[in-house]
């Protein structure tokens, strides 16, 4: 197996008192989507989150292509090739699409120009509303647009939070295929948060199930959607 | 009110909502005018009651919110659903040509026969106020920092002014970047502690700040002069030239072969506060489409997107308060050559409120609006003057008023940074470019 793009190792984060992440360890290679999975509360946001260095992890260390960012700011994280699509999308609601995707490139530097290709490509649909305010997007869109901002800084892994809350199954269906697409014809890293865990499961090549802050299982896609205490606790008798 | 005979109009309701506004304000009214402590021939206290000014009072809020609502509903069953658009099409569609209009009318106002020193005078308070507004704009409109202490960096810049002139000789042209400069590391100075703070929290902690500076140029009186401020601020030259009226040589009038008149000075200075005013301006619009401008706007719209987007929000946050606090120090010294005199009077929490308000009424981080709010209300304080102590009760209901007619604020559409038809085109011509 190569070297991994991510290592997380034995990781915990406080909120105040409160462990949130008790001892957490997972890795994700290059070219791979890897889904997390678990129940509310579970921590799976707060990982994604101590990832960026917000929450900072109290205990562990966190590996991004074999440098210790653990204590990096966070601008410094998203700026080495991290990027993030946080839960509940966020899009800034008075800005323009256009605007929002300008302002994920923007910490990187780069030239904003190959990357609103990209992901007006990607999803054309943006396209047609590029001068609409965000906030006048519906569900589905806004969640497009939180994809495609953090895709706008060229990410060499991008982390997603449940993108699929609130939509529609054939919505779901449409930004699980573009998360896809973009695995295969760019080799872009994945690291996804979803209670969809069907879905998730099958589009990912593996999984981890979070459970109360400890990772309790792990496997391929297809060996995690056999595994009975699975299909009872997340696939609601699937 | 139009007789409503064509249309159905709720009168019940009205009634209903209007009785209830008379009750509210008979709440407020019975303790705040109903009762009051006065002094008899004797010298002792005995409590006066004043219930038919109460009862008067309720009439007015109840014929008012009466009158209101119809006219709402009328107006809302004449012209479709849609209130607030209907508003915000045409103001937005005049916004263009008022903006030019606007600053035309500035530019030309010595000009215009009639208009003397009075009126002058006037209009440099209200561009002082457009230029204070444009300043606190970056910091509350377009970055949503709350700030109630903006005055602070108004003092600073008049007291940098005015003891960098007195004390060491220095130029009004040198002190002026002097001034902007020591509010600037002043506002950094308060940011660095709120980077933290949000909303509320921040209001009080600004709050505290502008009081705290304040406090500070009454007490230090061996530096500042307390109480009594500092006077015979040197005033501003025009490249050297004095306005006084000696008439000689060395004076505007006496270069320029005019005669010596005091409305000289009074129009340079005119000019001067148009030109600072304009400067601000420039460098807000400027900055909006440039990415420290963008990344203001998305912290006011969302921190936590911000940050997992790798915005460092502290430089965010700090450059806000010090471009904001440096626009109020140039403002200051304007303030400070102008008057020839300050005290700490002329820095209270009131000025602070009145910027604030004008941010708001404008229509946060709108350029325009902040300039027609800052002329409405300044030259509104200005023209009823005569009403003397129901001059705050007209300025409240004017509030009210404007902010039932337009809850955003008078200008509260905000236009997009980027003009997509022109990047367009652009892409488009790259696009041909590169096949042909
Ligand atoms: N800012 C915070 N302060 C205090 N506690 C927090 C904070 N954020 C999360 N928590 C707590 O940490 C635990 C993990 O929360 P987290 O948001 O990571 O769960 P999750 O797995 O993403 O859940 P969901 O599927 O509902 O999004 C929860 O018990 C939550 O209450
Ligand atoms: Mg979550």
């Amino acid at each position: 197996m190569s070297a991994p793009l991510l290592e997380i190792r034995d990781v915990s984060t406080f909120y105040g008192a409160v462990e949130a992440l008790k001892g957490v360890s997972l890795t994700v290679a290059p070219g791979e989507i890897v889904t997390l999975i678990g129940a509310n509360g579970a921590g799976k946001s707060t990982l994604l989150m101590t990832i960026c260095g917000d929450p900072r992890a109290r205990a562990g260390r966190v590996i991004f292509d074999g440098q210790d960012i653990t204590e990096q700011p966070t601008h410094r994280i998203v700026r080495g090739g991290i990027a993030q699509s946080p839960e509940g999308r966020r899009v800034f609601p008075r800005m323009s699409v256009h605007e929002n995707l300008l302002m994920g490139a923007q910490s990187s530097g780069i030239n904003p120009a190959p990357g609103l290709e990209q992901v007006f490509t990607l999803f054309p649909r943006l396209k047609e509303r590029e001068a609409q305010r965000a906030g006048t997007l519906s569900g589905g869109e806004q969640q497009m647009l939180a994809i495609a901002r953090a895709l706008m800084a060229q990410p060499r892994l991008l982390l997603l939070d449940e993108p699929s809350l609130g939509l529609a199954p054939l919505v779901s269906r449409q930004i699980f295929q573009a998360i896809r697409r973009l695995n295969a014809e760019t080799g872009l890293t994945v690291l996804l948060v979803e209670q969809n865990a069907n879905q998730a499961l099958r589009l990912a090549h593996r999984g981890y199930v979070l459970v109360t802050g400890r990772i309790t299982l792990s496997g391929t896609g297809r060996e995690l959607l056999a595994r009975p205490e699975v299909r009872d606790a997340y696939l609601g008798g699937h | 009110m139009r007789p409503a005979g064509t249309r159905h109009l709720p009168f019940g309701a009205a009634l209903r909502d209007a009785g209830l506004a008379a009750l509210i304000a008979a709440g407020l009214f019975l303790p705040m005018v109903g009762l009051r402590t006065d002094v008899d021939p004797n010298g002792a206290l005995y409590l006066r009651t004043r219930w038919t000014d109460v009862l008067l009072l309720m009439a007015i809020v109840f014929a008012g919110r009466f009158l209101m609502r119809l006219w709402q509903e009328w107006k809302a069953g004449r012209q479709g659903p849609s209130l607030g658009k209907r508003f915000a099409g045409p103001l937005s569609r005049s916004g263009r040509l008022a903006a030019p209009a606007l600053l035309l009318f500035a530019v030309l106002l010595p000009a215009i026969p009639g208009i003397g020193r009075y009126e002058l005078d006037l209009g440099i308070l209200v561009l002082t106020y457009v230029m204070l507004g444009w300043g606190l704009n970056i910091v509350v409109g377009l970055a949503g920092l709350l700030d109630l202490g903006y005055v602070a960096f108004y003092a600073v810049g008049a007291y940098s002014y005015a003891l960098l002139a007195q004390n060491f000789g220095l130029s009004f042209w040198v002190c002026l970047p002097l001034a902007g400069i020591l509010a600037a590391f002043w506002g950094v100075l308060l940011g660095f502690p709120v980077l933290r703070l949000r909303g509320d929290y921040l209001a009080i902690v600004t709050l505290g700040f502008g009081e705290i500076i304040r406090l500070v140029l009454l007490n230090w009186v061996s530096l500042t002069g307390g109480p009594n401020g500092i006077a015979g601020i040197p005033r501003p030259t025009f490249f050297g030239l004095s306005f006084s009226l000696g008439g000689g040589p060395g004076t505007f009038a006496g270069f320029f072969g005019l005669e010596p008149s005091p409305t000289h000075r009074v129009v340079f200075l005119y000019y001067l506060i148009l030109a600072l005013a304009l400067l601000t301006n420039w460098v807000t619009l400027r900055l909006r489409r440039q990415p420290l401008g963008r990344a203001w706007e998305a912290m006011r719209e969302d921190e936590i997107a911000c940050r997992s987007l790798g915005i460092n929000i502290t430089v965010t946050k700090l450059t806000a308060f010090a471009l904001g606090a440096m626009f109020g120090g140039f403002a200051g010294a304007f303030f400070a050559t102008r008057q020839a005199f300050i005290s700490p009077e002329s820095f209270t929490f009131i000025e602070s409120a009145i910027i604030l308000a004008i941010v708001v009424l404008g229509g946060l981080g709108s350029q325009l609006g902040v300039a027609i709010a800052a002329l409405v209300l300044i030259g509104g304080f200005e023209v009823f003057r005569d009403l003397q102590e129901w001059r705050m009760l007209v300025f409240g209901g004017a509030m009210v008023l404007i902010m039932i007619w337009k809850p955003r604020g008078l200008v509260g559409s905000r236009t997009p940074s980027v003009a997509l038809g022109e990047r367009r085109t652009i892409s488009a011509a790259m696009v041909a470019e590169g096949r042909g």
